[in-house]
């Protein structure tokens, strides 16, 4: 199973004078069980690139194939696409509707088409997954604080069973706490689940500690497309489009030409820890 | 897909009718749309029809724009323009069963769809030309003699702006919650009434939380900013009538005495 990406472009209200390509054609190949950061500055088309992978949005030209069938093609069966491909959007606690946690959880696999029974279990086993305590299950979910709401809806996705999940900014306007909650939510469900996970993000720290692959997209293309060691060792370019490399690797840079004899392709705030005791070491 | 909707679309260029004082827009807006229904013979049909394609000649706005505010009521157009070409009692010129084209259903028709047609580009002119911002400052101007029978109208002004500029940030939002609903299976394009009615309730509640949050953040920062309503409050730029809009009201009027005048008064 995987996601590919061939030569997809998309141009927004095309035929009119306010027409914009957003994205120019993009092509990439996501493997099963990949963890892969999608990276860019804002109006890089990150959001709208998330958008075609479950089919909300059409490409004006290029294909998109998802397990080898061309997701755009008039009798492919969309609904359970986005069964499959589930998608958090930005700010995913504005969707919430329901009166309690519970039932808008079981929103999506209601809809998917699973039976009563299977819908409430799938709720209650995502519910568990994102740490949601028993006792709130059944109160309103705008009662919550903005971490749980955030955690809700996206159990609200987790509970269509995905196989893959798409995540766009879903660390947007959250405190640190909250950041780290959360993305050590989506890493445990990656090693554990065995879903394969899109992280969109504009923030190279937020990835830098978690993702297996960085796509980085500036104006609309794909800019680079690497392991995040790879990515970061370009951080002059990156600077350039507006992005930054972790705070490690400027640190680790300054060291090195003060004399230390550190490896400036670390990453992780304990990779660097790693390498600067080692050569203080020396 | 929300997106296509446009309302109250404003032109950005510059021209003479941009330029002028929203007040002269709105009257003459006002005085265009009596004239319409004062005249009544084919001079004042004439004059009409000459005064709006100068005006839209005098805007700059491509035609294109005009007519596209047309599309709206294409089918108000067809049914007001056949119900009065067949169902007009008089000379009949033509009959099927019950059906007959009378010489009076001829001219009723095609004035009615005439009348249509001018009013929608009448006032689209103002829309097109004319700022949303502009347009209620010239309202609250325009309006400000009724603060004597104590009328709010700065504040229903106020709020004429703020709902006029909520309209995109909405259709945006409903856009984005749609969205949402869809990739967690929501059905919106359902043709079963009931299903389509029950499949609102996902949009519709998180669009008027989020229409309150706004309004509440909107508020606290108005408030923020000392915002006490309109009394003693003055204006960053503040509507002066200029030559060009006094030439304007000239102008208007001329053409409500050339359309009293030719139009229902003078017999040919």
């Amino acid at each position: 199973m995987s996601i590919i990406l061939d030569h997809v472009c998309h141009t927004y209200e095309s035929g009119t004078d306010l027409k914009s390509d957003a994205l120019k054609d993009v092509s990439f190949k996501i493997e099963d069980g990949e963890f892969v950061g999608l990276i860019g500055h804002t109006g890089s088309g990150k959001s709208t690139l998330v958008q075609h992978l479950n089919g909300l949005l059409k490409p004006t030209s290029g294909n998109i194939y998802f397990d080898g069938a061309d997701i755009n093609d008039s009798d492919y069966d969309r609904k359970n696409l986005r069964r499959q491909v589930g998608l958090v959007f930005q700010y995913p606690e504005h969707q919430l509707f329901e009166a309690d946690v519970f039932s808008d959880v079981s929103f999506g696999p209601k809809n998917m088409g699973f039976d009563k029974k299977e819908a409430e279990l799938t709720a209650y086993s995502a519910l568990e997954m994102v740490g949601i305590p028993h006792d709130l299950f059944y109160v309103s979910p705008f009662d919550l604080s903005g971490g749980q709401k955030r955690r809700v809806a996206i159990a609200g996705v987790l509970a269509m069973k995905p196989r893959v999940l798409v995540l766009d900014e879903p660390t947007a306007g959250l405190d640190p706490a909250g950041r780290d909650e959360i993305l050590s939510l989506i890493k445990k469900l990656h090693d554990e689940n065995k879903i394969t996970v899109i992280l969109v993000s504009h923030s190279m720290e937020d990835v830098a500690n978690y993702v297996d692959r960085i796509i980085v997209m500036n104006d609309g293309s794909v800019y680079l497309d690497d392991t995040p060691r790879n990515v970061f060792s370009h951080y002059r370019e990156l600077e350039s489009i507006g992005l930054s490399a972790p705070a490690v690797t400027y640190i680790l840079g300054a060291l090195q030409n003060k004399g230390f004899n550190v490896d400036t392709n670390a990453t992780t705030i304990d990779e660097a820890l790693h390498t600067i005791l080692h050569a203080l070491k020396a | 897909m929300i997106r296509d909707i446009t309302i109250g679309q404003y032109y950005s260029t510059d021209s003479l009718i941009h330029r002028l004082d929203p007040r002269v827009k709105l009257v003459g807006t006002l005085c265009y749309i009596i004239s319409l229904f004062l005249i009544n013979n084919w001079p004042g049909y004439i004059i009409a029809t000459a005064f709006l394609f100068m005006v839209i000649a005098l805007s700059r706005v491509p035609v294109k724009f005009m007519v596209r505010g047309l599309r709206a009521i294409v089918l108000l157009l067809i049914i007001a323009g056949v119900v009065n070409l067949f169902f007009t009692p008089g000379e009949e010129l033509w009959a099927w069963k019950k059906l007959s084209i009378t010489k009076e259903g001829i001219t009723m028709a095609s004035t009615m769809v005439l009348r249509l047609i001018f009013l929608i580009m009448g006032s689209s002119i103002m829309t097109l030309t004319t700022t949303p911002n502009n347009l209620t400052d010239g309202l609250e101007k325009g309006l400000s003699f009724l603060k004597i029978f104590k009328a709010p109208v700065h504040e229903m002004a106020m709020m004429m702006s703020i709902a006029l500029r909520f309209i995109p940030i909405l259709l945006e939002e409903t856009d984005k919650i749609m969205k949402a609903q869809i990739a967690r299976g929501a059905d919106f394009e359902s043709k079963n009434l009931i299903k389509k009615a029950k499949a609102l309730v996902p949009l519709l509640v998180p669009l008027f939380v989020s229409a309150f949050r706004r309004a509440n953040d909107l508020a606290l920062a108005m408030e923020a900013r000392c915002y006490r309503g309109g009394d003693g409050r003055t204006k960053m730029k503040p509507l002066i009538y200029k030559k060009a809009d006094a030439a304007a009201y000239l102008v208007i009027l001329l053409y409500m005495i050339a359309c009293i005048y030719f139009g229902r008064i003078f017999k040919f």
